[in-house]
């Protein structure tokens, strides 16, 4: 008997959990003594929560480019955040044009749609080319080659926009309908651009959804996803599909870089790399390929990057805790990876298909 | 789209054979090729590299990237658009070298109608004014778009001729054109090597003077014929002396050629020993660079080369040594800025170890969590990794350990018999020694049992296991093993600059690394060594590459994954994976 569980449980296995078991233990020590000492008021805790609850619908929408890829390719599209970069940087330009023409701030719905509409397509352009240029032609080669690329087409795509915007950050304008707050109750507010990248986020990830379950070429993408070689014989067009799985990644992504640019305020060829990494974290999070899967780890990853640094870590006394706000993002990917490498509402992939 | 798989099926078809031009390929090269150039335009690498001479007061870098992409492509266009005439040839060179022209007539006639700088920072006059051979714009408008189209298609029309000769001629004078590149571009750096010695003045009549930005054009033109002659006689009769020399050496005994190989080594290391005498501070300096660059490539080929492990934050493990080494060595202990609260007051010598061991018991660390991982999910748990460190290098919780933003300053040099070697020309034989040892152990382990494994789980990992070998210590042997290298590397960096900051292990490092193993050719020793001579050496010699030494690797990085998976000096089996459904020989066009 205990020979057999010597043979199951091996030394890795118990030093994982010992590692588990430890950061369980800081988050509870933490949360205890934060909450104790009342470091923070009730308010405090629902702008922290809304500000999460704002990034993580913009991870979200990333990480819906991730899982789409993930899903037809069985590859990382590590260039993900250069489609969402250049959506935001090309959503400046507009934004800016609109600003000084006076559109912005007399008609900010329409001027909205139109930066919108900008960057989409700008997002939409840059991935369908690296699909065609970078991507294509690695169809069959192993699985480390398409990945490099990606990430070399990454760079060569940041430093492309560096090249041609300067590296400076830029400054979006600032639209005044959506400067304040709207009070719920009390003490108890809301900012207006945070509403708006909640819902708007919420709103398109509900039109892909629909897209991808009821369609035909959603059904398609489903159906390529399962299986290429046995879509391709029941004559759907594979590559086509795959072109519209991309556009369809960089759409929201570039949706996001508008939103991710109306929350902070700033473009620079630089910003695709954080969120984009967290955007991944939130779909392996949520269980990478799965649409749901990754709104949810999107939103999940958010809340948690905004709340942990306040909730476990100020409780242990560590100063400026908000720095660790991106160590606490990656260790939660590593946690899920071991703990649960299925992610939430994921199958089985990070050993069996990867 | 369309077009594409028309020319493909149209090309090798039963068409006869005089009439098979294909205009329509050509055009579409010439049109990317066109692109290109106003890529490379409007980011500012050709107004950049404008400062550099290849020829002095006749072609600047600047221009060459130019040149260089509508002839490329040209030639491409020539191979492309006829099977068979050489008069097509020549016609297709043309016509892509024109399109390609009139992209930028095209690019240069909206900069006049509109102020693109707006938008693009780097469209400046200066940059219309290369492009237009410095004539007056507007005035001289239609002069300057009708000088570059006849430039465009001259040059494309020579890259047909070029493509519609026989081969031994095309090599001979590609050959001579790359070498008076190469050289022009490095002429700079040999006038500063030879200054002050003997043959100063035979190298300025080739090179240009001091005070001068390039070769002179008897310069260039003597290095044309030379390189030209010296390809030609290579071509005629390398190839038989080559095989004689093999030949000759595969009929030694054994225990012989084992000799040569190691005479041929201490020779070779003899060399090296002596070259920072003649480098000088900067150049030496440059070569530690790519010395600690070479260990960890060399740490990072048994990671990814050897076991095909993905690590993207291969860094953490520099960056663990430095730091070892920075708490260990460092005198600045107190509350100031850049000091640490405590440290352990050791010397290099004593700390050395130590990195190396923290390291590499890191290696092992970080790998156990990440064992059961593959291929992608691998590669972005390490990059998770090395943030992770990055950050808590960066925070103010391990400030009074680690110093923060500020890092550590007052680390000790390498001291060793009172002398201290921590100027650049003593450490470049203390990185060079380095470099030897890890090269000889990451080459015995290579064909060691272990070296095997690791091949073995590169190439399937199941039927690795079936096969009886120990996943876990395999693995985690190849982590710590890289990560040790790394440390080293670390170590070494730490002391060089007796201070560290956490920016300088930032993610790009890690791409670094990667870039040169990749290059060189995954699994490859030797690979490491071209890589880093590279993409470290070379953007450190050519400065104003550094604005674009990242676009540059990943330009590399796509073009080696889409036409030389292998890299450089490829390694043989690795070779034979990549391309091992390629049943047929590929048709070599070019």
């Amino acid at each position: 008997m205990l020979k057999r569980l010597r043979e199951r449980i091996s030394l890795t296995d118990v030093f994982m959990w010992a590692v588990g078991a430890f950061l369980l233990y800081i988050i509870i020590r933490g949360s205890i003594a934060t909450l104790v000492l009342g470091k923070y008021s009730a308010r405090q805790w629902f702008d922290i929560a809304v500000s999460g609850l704002a990034q993580g619908s913009i991870y979200a929408l990333i990480a819906l480019g991730y899982t789409l890829v993930y899903g037809v390719l069985r590859m990382i599209n590590f260039a993900h955040s250069e489609v969402f970069m250049g959506g935001a940087f090309t959503g400046y330009f507009a934004a800016d044009y609109l600003n000084q023409i006076g559109q912005l701030q007399s008609q900010p719905v329409l001027s909205l749609l139109i930066v919108f509409t900008v960057s989409i397509l700008t997002s939409v352009g840059i991935s369908v080319l690296l699909e065609r240029i970078a991507y294509r032609p690695l169809r069959r080669a192993p699985r480390l080659v398409p990945l490099i690329t990606a990430i070399g087409a990454s760079f060569v795509l940041q430093y492309v926009f560096r090249g041609f915007f300067g590296s400076q950050f830029k400054s979006y304008p600032e639209v005044d309908a959506l400067q304040g707050n709207f009070t719920l109750m009390g003490d108890f507010t809301i900012g207006k651009i945070e509403v708006l990248v909640i819902i708007s986020a919420a709103v398109l990830m509900l039109v892909l959804y629909t897209y991808v379950q009821r369609t035909k070429t959603g059904k398609a993408m489903r159906a390529v996803s399962e299986d290429k070689d046995v879509a391709a014989l029941m004559g759907i067009n594979v590559d086509a599909i795959i072109v519209r799985t991309f556009m369809l990644g960089a759409a929201m992504a570039g949706a996001a870089g508008v939103l991710y640019a109306l929350m902070f305020r700033n473009v620079q060829f630089f910003m695709g790399f954080f969120p984009g990494i967290k955007a991944f974290t939130a779909a392996v999070l949520g269980g990478i390929g799965n649409i749901p899967g990754a709104m949810l780890g999107g939103i999940f990853l958010g809340l948690f990057e905004s709340i942990g640094p306040s909730l476990f870590l100020d409780g242990l006394g560590i100063p400026a805790p908000y720095q660790m706000k991106d160590a606490i993002a990656f260790t939660m990917l590593v946690l899920v990876l071991i703990f649960r490498p299925t992610g939430i509402l994921g199958e089985r992939l990070a050993t069996k298909k990867a | 789209m369309a077009v594409e798989t028309l020319s493909k099926t149209k090309a090798p078809s039963a068409v006869p054979a005089t009439m098979d031009f294909n205009w329509k390929t050509a055009g579409r090269i010439g049109f990317i090729g066109g692109i290109l150039a106003v890529l490379v335009s409007v980011i500012g690498m050709v107004e950049t590299f404008d400062g550099r001479d290849i020829i002095g007061g006749v072609i600047s870098m600047g221009q060459t990237v130019v040149v260089a992409l509508i002839f490329a492509t040209a030639f491409m266009a020539a191979d492309r658009s006829s099977k068979t005439s050489p008069l097509f040839h020549i016609l297709g060179g043309g016509l892509s070298g024109l399109i390609s022209a009139v992209m930028l007539a095209l690019f240069v006639w909206v900069s006049q109608l509109v102020n693109l700088r707006e938008i693009f920072v780097n469209v400046s006059p200066s940059l219309i004014a290369i492009l237009t051979f410095d004539k007056e714009l507007p005035a001289e408008l239609s002069a300057a778009v009708i000088q570059l189209l006849l430039t465009g298609l001259v040059l494309g029309v020579v890259a047909g001729v070029l493509r519609a000769a026989p081969i031994k001629i095309r090599n001979i004078i590609f050959s001579g054109m790359l070498w008076v590149v190469a050289i022009g571009l490095l002429g700079e750096l040999i006038r500063t090597l030879v200054t002050g010695r003997a043959i100063e003045d035979q190298v300025a009549w080739v090179l240009g003077g001091r005070l001068e930005k390039g070769l002179s054009v008897n310069g260039a033109v003597s290095i044309f014929i030379f390189a030209s002659l010296l390809s030609f006689i290579s071509q005629t009769f390398g190839a038989r002396i080559g095989k004689e020399v093999q030949t000759r050496r595969a009929a030694l005994p054994a225990t012989t050629q084992r000799i040569l190989n190691g005479v041929i080594l201490l020779v070779v290391f003899l060399v090296l020993w002596q070259l920072p005498q003649y480098l000088g501070l900067y150049l030496s300096d440059v070569a530690n660079t790519v010395g600690l660059y070479i260990l960890m490539g060399l740490g990072l080929n048994i990671v990814v080369g050897f076991a095909g492990l993905l690590d993207l934050g291969y860094v953490a493990f520099f960056a663990i040594g430095a730091y070892v080494m920075g708490v260990a060595t460092s005198s600045a202990v107190g509350d100031g800025r850049g000091q640490i609260l405590f440290s352990l007051n050791w010397t290099f010598w004593e700390a050395l170890p130590l990195a190396i061991l923290v390291a590499l018991f890191a290696g092992i660390l970080l790998g156990i969590p990440v064992l059961k991982m593959r291929g992608d999910y691998l590669a972005i748990v390490t990059l998770g990794f090395g943030e992770i460190i990055r950050i808590m290098a960066l925070s103010d919780y391990l400030k009074p350990n680690i110093g923060g933003a500020q890092g550590i300053v007052g680390i000790q040099p390498i001291i060793l018999a009172g002398q201290n070697l921590s100027n650049p020309i003593s450490l470049f034989h203390v990185v060079l020694i380095a470099c030897v040892i890890v090269g000889f152990v990451a080459w015995r382990l290579r064909d060691s049992r272990v070296g095997r494994a690791w091949k073995a789980i590169r190439e399937d990992e199941d039927v690795a296991a079936a096969m009886g070998i120990n996943l876990v210590s395999t693995k985690l042997l190849a982590f710590g093993a890289g990560a040790a290298f790394s440390g080293l590397a670390g170590a070494i960096f730490a002391s060089k600059l007796t201070s560290i900051q956490p920016g300088s292990f930032s993610f790009i490092v890690s791409i670094n690394i990667l870039a040169l193993i990749i290059i060189g050719g995954m699994g490859s020793i030797p690979g490491v060594l071209v890589g880093a001579l590279a993409l470290v050496a070379l953007p450190e010699l050519l400065r104003e590459f550094a604005e674009f030494r990242l676009l540059v690797y990943g330009v590399v990085l796509v073009m080696m994954m889409l036409y030389k998976p292998e890299g450089l000096l490829p390694e043989e089996t690795h070779k034979a994976e990549l391309h091992e459904d390629e049943n047929i020989p590929a048709e070599s066009h070019a």
